[in-house]
């Protein structure tokens, strides 16, 4: 009977995974229909009845690049790059342009786009840490990945190591009941180093497969909150030498070029490995992810685009940079 | 890289160096470094615009006074439309009616229900009122108990019906509840939206109608990009709220988001949010925060901050005790401890002109003050209250019980003295001897 079930769940699982991906595409596409309107617009408005561009052209460009939070620096290389290439070939038509510019954003994105957590069939649990700055939907991110791993028919525990925020245990377990995986909390207030300690040496007793530990929300600037980061990182080792294997800074779309900063502090205390990119559902265009990939080498493994539990995607750099641009 | 606003700024007045007065041609390129730096801010690009052809109207054909460089003259212009475009004065809440119910409304994770707990704290100490808390947040996990806990923190009664999936119920039947518990003003905290969500969207109109409050207030994280118009506009159309809370302002954000907010949709910023901790709500000031997007200081704050810390009397006690020459290191301590009440020691530092741009790379931290502690807590008493009498074998046994070495000691010693010195003169009207003194370098380094 078991083994029956198991069966239907793969079975379901694939039968709904390509509606799921459609479901996906839709929704991604229609979050960012809004961006994609509104820049094709201006683009289109830019060089509708021209055969070459020229310095007005490049300030439009401009204007819509940063109006999308890609930031002056980023921005600015880009319209230097496209510039040049302009001057190279010369005559340049609408079209070509468009390809251009993508071609140009898309190569700021220079690594191949992350996949799946792959979790290694060894004895110890795959640990995956969570940071990021205050209410940028930690939780809720780890929420919705753990249900995804749990349905890749793998055994998560999560580690409630807010302690700081008032009722941030009481949320995480709602997520882990709700989800269906275990949890490891204690009392709000207590170290969140011993908590992430606990959820590992409990996770390695049950033989779990992968662990996911929360952090409170911290400014990039507090130093004290920033050292505890890097202490609680530090203390996983004395039960798995590797872990955390994952360090995900998760960064609000709306947020400006202040992610920029967050990707540096957090970084530098934790060592980053990918981010995850939240609330893309909304009208924030979360542009400002160019720039940190290009400037960090940071990756983008997830995108928010809902607060369903299904509602986290795999990033994918060119449907992120088509569907801005497509028509 | 993203370098601060004032860095840039900075790069943008040397263009201006040593020119007599502002003119079209160099003022243009200044301009561009302006808009850029503003942008870099996060302000919207429109408003960047804009308000760039306005400072650069006001500043044209000025002489440049001998005394003032262009640049100078041109931070003033600045930090004064700056201060016009955020909305000149403070803009109080309008607290007149009984009970005054207060909406609170924004996105997911800017900060709303933290808002609501340092708000009742607020309306309670300083404005003497009964507050009640409102718990409509009815979908994110655990918010409900979220509001709770801080209720509790901050000695305030909370409305909450955990069964109730109907936010405009709950807030109805909280006003009946205000209405006979006596509670002066309702604080109702809602459920984080997305302006495009139109179904969210129309529920908070529909509670907006339904209780009619006195005060809309839109939450909003300072930290924010070039979404802010979009998001501003959307839920000032939905609402037409009466005034904006910015928060997480203790970040290094430099806050573009308020600048464009305000000249969007003209409404003023009433609150800003400086810490995760329940005291930690600000009235807003646009001069102020004028001055710190433009990284210039913010002096007033600064003193606000250590008068709410400083305890007057304690103070008076140290002055007899200066007076008398009987400061010692215990005094000393107990006035390390009061600056560290004040918060985050770089944060203070860079309220201070000139200071924030000096420390922006420095690690400047409350554990700055450990050793000097640790140093002073191996004292004794007697040691303590008369440090004259410090020798040599005091000193080794001072050092081996804080870990530190019989020069760290004599350093500490000696910063102690030039410390007592100083606050001597300041009592005996020596400002100038102090000057003296600290253009000397002999200022006590801790």
């Amino acid at each position: 009977m078991a083994f029956f079930n198991k069966f239907k769940n793969i079975f379901s699982r694939e039968n709904k995974s390509q509606e799921d991906k459609d479901l996906e595409k839709k929704k991604l596409d229609n979050s960012l229909n809004k961006t994609k309107n509104t820049l094709f617009e201006k683009i289109s408005k830019t060089i509708v009845g021209k055969s070459k561009i020229d310095d007005n052209d490049l300030d439009d460009f401009e204007e819509i690049l940063i109006s999308s939070d890609i930031g002056v620096e980023t921005t600015l290389k880009i319209i230097n790059n496209l510039q040049s290439r302009v001057k190279k070939d010369k005559f340049i038509n609408t079209n070509d342009l468009y390809s251009i510019l993508k071609e140009e954003i898309s190569n700021l994105f220079n690594e191949e786009d992350l996949k799946e957590f792959v979790i290694p069939n060894v004895n110890e649990p795959y640990v995956i840490m969570v940071v990021g700055v205050n209410g940028v939907g930690k939780t809720t991110t780890i929420g919705k990945l753990a249900y995804k791993l749990k349905n890749a028919g793998l055994k998560v525990v999560l580690g409630a190591g807010d302690t700081f925020r008032a009722a941030a245990v009481d949320q995480i377990s709602i997520w882990a009941e709700r989800v269906g995986v275990e949890i490891v909390k204690q009392e709000m207030g207590s170290d969140p180093a011993s908590v992430a300690f606990d959820t590992l040496q409990s996770a390695k007793a049950k033989n779990a497969d992968v662990v996911i530990i929360d952090t409170a929300g911290r400014l990039h600037n507090k130093i004290n909150l920033m050292n505890e980061l890097t202490k609680i990182k530090n203390v996983m080792h004395k039960i798995i030498p590797n872990a955390p294997h994952d360090v995900m800074l998760v960064l609000d779309a709306s947020t400006g070029q202040n992610a920029i900063e967050q990707a540096r502090q957090f970084t530098a205390a934790t060592k980053v490995n990918s981010l995850a990119l939240t609330k893309l559902d909304g009208t924030a265009k979360g542009g400002v992810v160019i720039g940190i990939s290009d400037q960090f080498n940071i990756p983008v493994r997830y995108i928010g685009v809902g607060e369903g539990v299904n509602d986290l995607q795999l990033f994918n750099s060119k449907e992120f940079v088509n569907s801005i641009f497509d028509n | 890289m993203f370098d601060n606003l004032s860095n840039k700024l900075d790069k943008a007045f040397k263009i201006l160096k040593g020119q007599g007065s502002i003119s079209e041609i160099n003022v243009a390129q200044t301009m561009k470094e302006i808009r850029k730096a503003l942008i870099s801010a996060d302000v919207d690009f429109k408003t960047a615009k804009e308000f760039t052809a306005t400072v650069k109207e006001k500043a044209l054909g000025q002489e440049v006074l001998t005394s003032l460089k262009p640049g100078e003259l041109l931070t003033k212009i600045m930090k004064d439309e700056l201060s016009i475009l955020m909305g000149s004065e403070k803009s109080d809440l309008d607290l007149s009616s009984k009970p005054t119910i207060i909406l609170v409304a924004g996105l997911q994770g800017s900060g709303k229900t933290t808002f609501c707990g340092k708000l009742a704290l607020l309306l309670k100490t300083k404005f003497k009122k009964n507050p009640l808390l409102v718990a409509c947040d009815i979908y994110r996990p655990a918010a409900i108990n979220q509001l709770t806990v801080l209720s509790e923190e901050v000695g305030v009664s909370v409305y909450k019906e955990e069964e109730n999936k109907n936010p405009v119920d709950i807030a109805n039947n909280a006003i009946s509840f205000a209405k006979k518990n006596s509670k002066d003003v309702i604080i109702i905290d809602t459920a984080g939206r997305l302006a495009i969500d139109e179904k969210m969207m129309n529920e908070i109109g529909l509670i907006k109608n339904s209780i009619n409050p006195n005060e809309i207030l839109f939450v909003v994280d300072a930290m924010t990009g070039q979404d802010a118009v979009n998001t501003a506009k959307s839920f000032n159309e939905k609402l037409d709220f009466n005034g904006v809370v910015l928060t997480k302002l203790d970040g290094d954000t430099r806050g573009g988001a308020a600048l464009t907010i305000r000249s969007v949709v003209d409404k003023p910023i009433k609150f800003i949010g400086t810490s995760e901790k329940m005291d930690g709500l600000d009235i807003f000031y646009p001069d102020r925060m004028a001055g710190r997007i433009l990284g210039m200081g913010d002096v007033i704050s600064l003193v606000e901050r250590a008068q709410q810390q400083f305890n007057e009397e304690e103070a008076r006690k140290i002055q007899k005790k200066i007076a008398k020459n009987s400061f010692g290191f215990d005094d000393f301590l107990s006035q390390i401890q009061q600056v560290k009440k004040m918060g985050n020691i770089k944060d203070l530092a860079s309220m201070i002109p000139g200071v924030g741009k000096s420390i922006k790379d420095a690690d400047i931290d409350n554990d700055s003050f450990k050793g000097i502690e640790s140093i002073i807590y191996s004292m004794t008493p007697e040691e303590r209250s008369n440090p004259v009498i410090l020798n040599g074998s005091r000193k080794k046994r001072i050092a081996d019980g804080s870990g530190s070495d019989v020069q760290e000691i004599n350093q500490l010693i000696k910063q102690f003295n030039q410390m007592s010195k100083m606050m001597k003169m300041m009592q005996g009207g020596g400002a100038s001897k102090m000057m003296q003194m600290m253009k000397g370098n002999n200022m006590p380094k801790f």
